[in-house]
């Protein structure tokens, strides 16, 4: 197999993941699954990565690559912390009060 | 030092574990935090590895880039507000928008004139770039309109379908001739005209629409990494934004099935533009039949009822009323009486909304309970409390097969033997329809601002006590 086609067998079995794992989510943590899948989408920081640490990347390619990196990092920093935040929130009754 | 190829892949593999591991951890409450940490820790071991690249040369502008991130990121993400957390999940979805677009021209302009990149990449690149780019101004407008920098109401451009398609086929036109050719001119200029579909798609959708839209965005900002992920040939972004675009789907599917329309009529926009003004019999017979009830009489029935059940709405977020609502069922549950909140689908800018709110002001999880949960419970319940919501409590959606809201499902609150709605004035909610649920025999108005109101009500209740 290409690895094209390699790739896309990948994609559409990660779909079906995608599909099983969702689903199962609980109504009442829509939001902050929203916000972690948020956090978890700045993995595009990998591809920025890789664009602005190559060797031959022009004067241009550094610039743009580093507003890449850098809004793909407030993009996982911001969503992982307010994630955190969020989750932190959901408690049982008569559990200890939050500090 | 650096990791082999096989190395690298051996990490992202084991990254791409954590986070379905991640998410699966969000299937409750208890074992959601834990869940947040496995994805941390797969960032971490992702892009971890990838700085280990044996490609990755230069190291100034990533370090440079990741700190000012962090230190922006954790800021923003410990000062917004719950009843923000809509306006910042549109703004971080841009984000990803843009970036994708970045890594595409980036990648794009990376290619030097060694060789002439195949068709197969340059398609490639071309649908990461135009994804990203309806991502991120889409998410833009999603943020402006939550912000209300723009109005909430939807911006209706004339002949605006016809626009929309002579722009995607422009769009499209300049794609082929880039993967024919591989002209970066024709890139850059479907990016361009990509950037302002975004735009122009999301400016004709309403208020009440945008947890659709949210979620619609939080779908495209996945599959905008797994452009991304083909660009570069790299499998962890392919598996990581086909799970994040396939979640935001799912939520879209399940916001648009609990208003009963179909996602595209949503996206065709155009709902809840207010132009229903003109008054109907049904408003009119509205205006003579609405009993109000000062908060003195809601108190009385509170205080003596066995069960109570709270139902909050975008307008509790708006008038900040959490707080006092969760004193208030906090003094009705010392006296014995049991009190549960009701959540539509719906209610408030994002799926799920109402719950992080509730769960701010330290309401018990437990005491929260979805639509299909609470729906037989209001006939057991003496009394309602509806701060803040409308249309999800609108008999219309059951009865009247005119109304623009027929067929969506509603919290069945006109079982309870009392009714309280707490309101600011007579207006509508977001659908332009008046509630059918005032004309009820037992249904009484509470004018007033959702804080005050609720204060009022604890802090009588108190003094009863």
């Amino acid at each position: 197999m290409s690895e094209p086609i390699v790739a896309l067998y990948i994609f559409v079995l990660a779909c079906f993941i995608g599909y099983w794992v969702i689903w199962g989510v609980t109504p009442s943590l829509h939001t902050p699954l929203i916000a972690l899948t948020n956090a978890i989408s700045g993995i595009v920081i990998i591809g920025a990565i890789l664009v602005v640490g190559a060797d031959g990347a022009s004067q241009s390619v550094q610039i743009i690559g580093f507003v890449a990196v850098l809004l793909a990092s407030i993009n996982i920093f911001g969503g992982f912390m307010v994630t955190h935040r969020m989750l932190a929130m959901f408690k049982k009754k008569k559990s200890e009060p939050r500090a | 030092m650096t990791l082999s190829i096989q190395g690298i892949s051996l990490f992202y593999l084991i990254s791409a574990a954590l986070f379905i591991f991640g998410l699966k951890g969000l299937t409750h409450p208890t074992s959601a935090r834990h869940g947040n940490l496995y994805a941390m820790a797969a960032m971490v071991i992702a892009i971890g590895a990838t700085l280990f690249h044996p490609a990755v040369k230069n190291y100034t502008f990533i370090v440079a880039g990741l700190l000012g991130g962090a230190v922006i990121g954790t800021i923003i993400a410990l000062r917004i507000r719950m009843t923000a957390m809509p306006q910042l999940v549109a703004a971080l979805h841009s984000f990803v928008g843009f970036t994708a677009v970045l890594v595409a021209i980036g990648a794009y302009l990376n290619l030097g004139s060694a060789h002439a990149p195949s068709p197969v990449l340059l398609s490639e690149l071309f649908v990461g770039s135009i994804i990203g780019a309806l991502t991120a101004t889409g998410s833009a407008i999603a943020f402006s309109k939550l912000q209300a920098i723009l109005p909430g109401r939807p911006l209706l451009l004339p002949q605006r379908h016809a626009l929309h398609l002579i722009l995607t086929l422009c769009m499209l036109g300049l794609g082929v001739h880039f993967i024919m050719y591989g002209h970066v001119a024709s890139l850059l200029l479907a990016t361009l005209i990509a950037l302002t579909l975004g735009v122009l798609l999301i400016l004709p959708i309403g208020g009440a629409d945008m947890p659709v839209v949210v979620s619609l965005l939080n779908s495209y900002s996945g599959w905008a990494a797994a452009a991304t992920g083909f660009t570069l040939g790299n499998y962890l972004l392919i598996i990581v934004g086909a799970i994040v675009g396939f979640s935001g789907g799912i939520l879209s599917f399940i916001m648009s099935r609990s208003m009963n329309r179909s996602i595209v009529s949503i996206m065709l926009g155009g709902f809840g533009a207010g132009t229903s003004a003109t008054e109907t019999p049904m408003a009119a017979a509205s205006d003579r039949g609405i009993k109000s009830a000062a908060v003195e009489d809601a108190v009385f029935l509170l205080s003596n009822a066995n069960k109570v059940i709270i139902v909050p709405g975008y307008g509790m977020a708006v008038a900040q009323a959490q707080h006092a609502l969760k004193e208030l069922s906090e003094i009705l549950g010392h006296k014995g009486v049991e009190v549960q909140f009701a959540i539509h689908p719906v209610a408030g800018r994002m799926p799920g909304h109402m719950n992080v709110l509730l769960a701010e002001a330290d309401v018990p999880y437990e005491q929260v309970l979805e639509m299909d949960e609470i729906n037989p419970e209001f006939a057991r319940a003496d009394v309602v409390l509806i701060v803040g919501a409308n249309d999800v409590t609108n008999p219309a959606a059951k009865n009247d097969a005119s109304s623009p809201i027929y067929g969506m499902p509603i919290l069945e609150v006109s079982k309870a033997k009392h009714i309280f709605f707490v309101k600011r004035s007579m207006k509508p909610g977001y659908s332009g329809v008046d509630n059918l649920l005032f004309n009820n025999e037992n249904c009484s108005l509470v004018f007033g601002d959702a804080k005050t109101i609720c204060e009022q009500m604890a802090a009588e209740l108190k003094l009863a006590a």
